[in-house]
């Protein structure tokens, strides 16, 4: 499993309630579900990574993760996982709302776009930067928002949220094994992982 | 290996009270049973047919020696397919109101020792899925592993998760709706007019006679062009002209899409009633789970539910598109019942779920191999 997805998963709570938008063929949830025992709901659009994921005997809705979360009832899950999605979200503000409604924590993870490689590239070279990251050109990336750490941060509280947890991590090549980043993430961490709660909202 | 189904016939002889307020005694179901029931009697599959299905779900009957009669899902059904009757036993019953051995309008009424014919009652949905339960309960099954049927059987599979929700622990109702719309009861409407200007339908008496093939015939016609959708007649048939090069000039067949529906036509005639056929559609324009269930509120009709679904659609299905499927999952949701929903790329139209389909093959073998884990 990728290393951030094992970072999520570790402040999971055993036994809860657990959406997972844009859950692709379940691997996330999967693990959740036989290490957590939590109830497993997904959203995700492709139709074959649907019938991954009801062959491993999750929940999964197939539709666009902005319209499908607007049915459930407030409190519907006790989180709510966006792992590496909301970069690739026209409007993340209003999502962003929407999940907090439905589900009483978020687990927010994206690609950090202020990581050095990715300054250097821009400085040295001067195309829009790449890292294996983020490896796509500017006009084939699904990932049409360009999020930092500390842009992230600014978000959530602009919002009236609160950050419970923050993890940055450092990933290898392949991002099956990593470290977390104390200094300077903003600069050095590959991803990063929020914990948002409602706070006083 | 052959597949061998058993046929059996359970009869009720006290009968039900219908939805109609009238009794129905006695009732017999015909119905095949495929698999063993395990010891604790908790991997049993029901599956529901659709209009113009039987019991006959799987594999080949006894009497059918030279294996000329497959069921009708026996691409699904069976050893190692995906409700694999190795792990699943698996119960099909023909519907009350149908013409393939349970008791509908061309059963004798034992009031006048005659066939019923239109003295026969109109039924629900639910009259149907309430015999129903009745022989899961002869079976000695406190609860189903799973309800499964696409179209008329979706809708028994609905049916069945609201009226008996503790019943299942799944249900897997296929391009299917949760009510007919206009454009629906409209189709089966044309069906049954069909039918009726026949003059050999004599109001529903001609169980002596020939019957009203005619009627049938054309009712077959339009119901299996719902069936279909505009690219499957594209693929299938386009223009292309039968067995000439050039138009006739009259009004014999010309195209092939006229020949294939008057040869459905004609092959239905063969083994379908024409009353049945009025009474089944009946039955279906009347379903409405929102006005049953939930007083005409779809939020509130869900709110009884316990099992798992899994709901499938189909994306050229016109006759219940996925946008019906969809409201259905969204009443779900508002309930926070655990739903699946896949809407799977086909172009053949409300048939893709009798049709090969991997994908269909897939979401069922996961669906039910999840529910048996559970």
């Amino acid at each position: 499993m990728r290393y951030d997805l094992k970072v999520i998963s570790s402040w999971i709570k055993p036994g809860t309630k657990v959406m997972d938008l844009g859950c692709g063929n379940g691997e996330l949830l999967d693990f959740l579900k036989r290490d957590k025992q939590v109830t497993a709901y997904g959203i995700e659009e492709h139709e074959e990574k649907v019938a991954n994921c009801v062959a491993r005997g999750l929940n999964v809705l197939q539709g666009d993760i902005n319209a499908e979360i607007i049915d459930y009832p407030d409190d519907s899950f006790d989180y709510i996982i966006v792992s590496q999605t909301l970069q690739q979200i026209y409007r993340p503000g209003i999502l962003l709302d929407n999940l907090m409604r439905i589900g009483k924590k978020a687990i927010v993870s994206f690609p950090n776009f202020s990581h050095w490689s990715m300054r250097l590239g821009l400085l040295f070279y001067g195309n829009a930067p790449k890292n294996p990251q983020l490896p796509y050109e500017w006009h084939d990336s699904p990932n049409i928002r360009v999020i930092t750490i500390k842009d992230f941060r600014h978000f959530i509280k602009g919002h009236g949220f609160v950050i419970l947890r923050e993890a940055d991590i450092n990933t290898s090549r392949r991002d099956l094994s990593g470290r977390l980043v104390r200094f300077f993430p903003n600069l050095r961490a590959t991803y990063g992982i929020f914990k948002i709660g409602r706070g006083t909202k | 290996m052959r597949l061998i189904s058993e046929k059996k016939t359970l009869t009720i002889p006290k009968g039900i009270n219908l939805d109609n307020g009238s009794r129905l005694a006695p009732v017999t179901l015909v119905y095949e049973t495929l698999g063993e029931l395990a010891p604790n009697h908790d991997n049993a599959v029901l599956i529901c047919h659709a209009l113009s299905g039987d019991s006959h779900v799987a594999g080949f009957l006894p009497d059918d020696p030279g294996d000329a009669h497959p069921g009708w899902w026996d691409l699904m059904v069976g050893p190692g397919k995906p409700i694999d009757t190795n792990k699943y036993f698996v119960i099909c019953a023909n519907v009350i109101g149908g013409c393939r051995g349970s008791t509908g309008p061309a059963s004798i009424n034992p009031a006048t020792g005659r066939p019923w014919g239109l003295d026969f009652p109109v039924l629900t949905i639910r009259d149907m899925v309430r015999v129903q339960k009745m022989l899961v309960d002869h079976l000695g099954i406190p609860r189903l592993l799973a309800v499964i049927g696409g179209s008329l059987g979706g809708m028994q599979v609905l049916e069945w998760s609201l009226t008996y929700p503790e019943m299942m622990a799944g249900a897997m109702p296929l391009a299917t709706t949760m009510r007919h719309s206009a454009l629906a009861i409209a189709f089966n409407e044309i069906a049954r007019q069909a039918i009726m200007a026949d003059p050999a339908w004599n109001h529903g008496d001609y169980y002596a006679g020939p019957g009203p093939g005619t009627g049938l015939a054309v009712a077959r016609m339009i119901g299996h062009v719902t069936y279909l959708s505009d690219t499957a007649l594209r693929q299938k048939f386009g223009r292309r002209l039968q067995d000439k090069n050039d138009f006739s000039f009259n009004f014999d067949v010309d195209f092939q899409v006229e020949s294939y529906l008057h040869h459905q036509g004609t092959k239905f005639v063969h083994r379908f009633d024409a009353n049945s056929f009025l009474y089944i559609t009946k039955a279906a324009d009347y379903f409405d789970v929102c006005r049953r269930h939930g007083d005409d509120s779809r939020v509130k009709a869900f709110a009884r539910a316990r099992t798992r679904y899994m709901v499938v659609s189909f994306t050229s299905d016109w006759l219940y598109p996925t946008s019906e499927a969809r409201e259905m999952v969204k009443a779900m949701k508002k309930n926070n019942i655990e739903v699946s929903f896949c809407e799977i790329k086909a172009d053949c139209g409300h048939d893709a779920f009798l049709l090969p389909n991997p994908r269909l093959a897939e979401l069922i073998r996961g669906f039910l191999d999840s529910l048996a884990g559970q």
